[in-house]
């Protein structure tokens, strides 16, 4: 797994975004999780080595079988796939 | 690879420019959200310095020209996209009731079929049989437009997609 970074907040379970860096819908849920002041980690996969990018292919695919973007799983257990936007805010409730 | 390739703003506005004069030119329409549209025109200068082609910004290219031939933008998917959902996957082109305000543009599912589906479908239309007319039919995958003829057109008369976007269509 690459290293992923992390942006530290309020602590709603282990959020991790699989993003891309040119996406604008990444951006967006980028931004909003900031806005949110959540807690979570982050991976830009197009920025990523080819032997890195097949390996989190593999783990979004688990989550999200189209394997787009952006993909956000929650405590290993569910996944958010777009910028659903009301999913998201549904995370700090 | 060149991966943090500065893009300047002046460029961003070239491309904006020019796509937005040949959107207009054949019927279609940038989103007119002008931030949103000029970060995803970055995307694309990100990605011509990366891959040496417009690859979507919204998803993730392969870097095999062949492998992303269909999500070279304007996609194959706009058109669908744009009759479903009034905007194609990344939003850069809407349609008019986006255009006029009667309509917001949000995200949407993804229409391209995932990896193993993809060639799947391209096995298939390899192996499928020859029609008996004088000549093949090609088709733009990008706007549809079809010729009878021995080989594509090297631009696509209707949308200037290049040749490498035509399918034999019968």
């Amino acid at each position: 797994m690459p290293e992923l970074s992390h942006v530290e907040g309020k602590n709603v379970g282990t959020i991790i975004l699989y993003a891309l860096s040119t996406c604008i819908w990444c951006k967006k849920a980028r931004n909003l999780l900031d806005e949110l002041k959540i807690d979570y980690y982050y991976t830009y996969v197009d920025l990523l080595s080819g032997e890195e990018t097949a390996g989190v292919k593999d783990t979004i695919r688990q989550w999200n079988p189209q394997c787009s973007y952006p993909t956000l799983v929650i405590n290993s257990e569910s996944c958010i796939v777009g910028f659903d936007e009301e999913k998201i805010r549904e995370l700090v409730k | 690879m060149n991966r943090n390739v500065e893009i300047s703003s002046e460029a961003i506005d070239r491309l904006y420019n020019k796509l937005n004069r040949e959107a207009e030119q054949s019927g279609y329409h940038l989103n007119p959200d002008i931030m949103f549209t000029k970060d995803l025109v970055r995307g694309l200068l990100i990605n011509e310095n990366r891959y040496g082609y417009w690859a979507c910004p919204c998803r993730l290219a392969s870097g095999d020209k062949s492998d992303d031939l269909d999500i070279i933008c304007p996609c194959d998917y706009r058109d669908s996209d744009l009759t479903e959902y009034d905007a194609c996957y990344c939003a850069l082109y809407v349609s008019q009731k986006v255009l006029g305000g009667r309509k917001q543009a949000k995200p949407i599912p993804e229409r391209r079929p995932p990896d193993h589906i993809r060639k799947r479908n391209a096995d298939a239309i390899k192996s499928s049989p020859l029609s008996r007319l004088s000549l093949p039919v090609w088709r733009c995958k990008v706007c549809g437009y079809l010729c009878g003829r021995e080989e594509p057109p090297e631009v696509c008369p209707v949308c200037k997609a290049k040749k490498e976007r035509f399918e034999r269509f019968i």
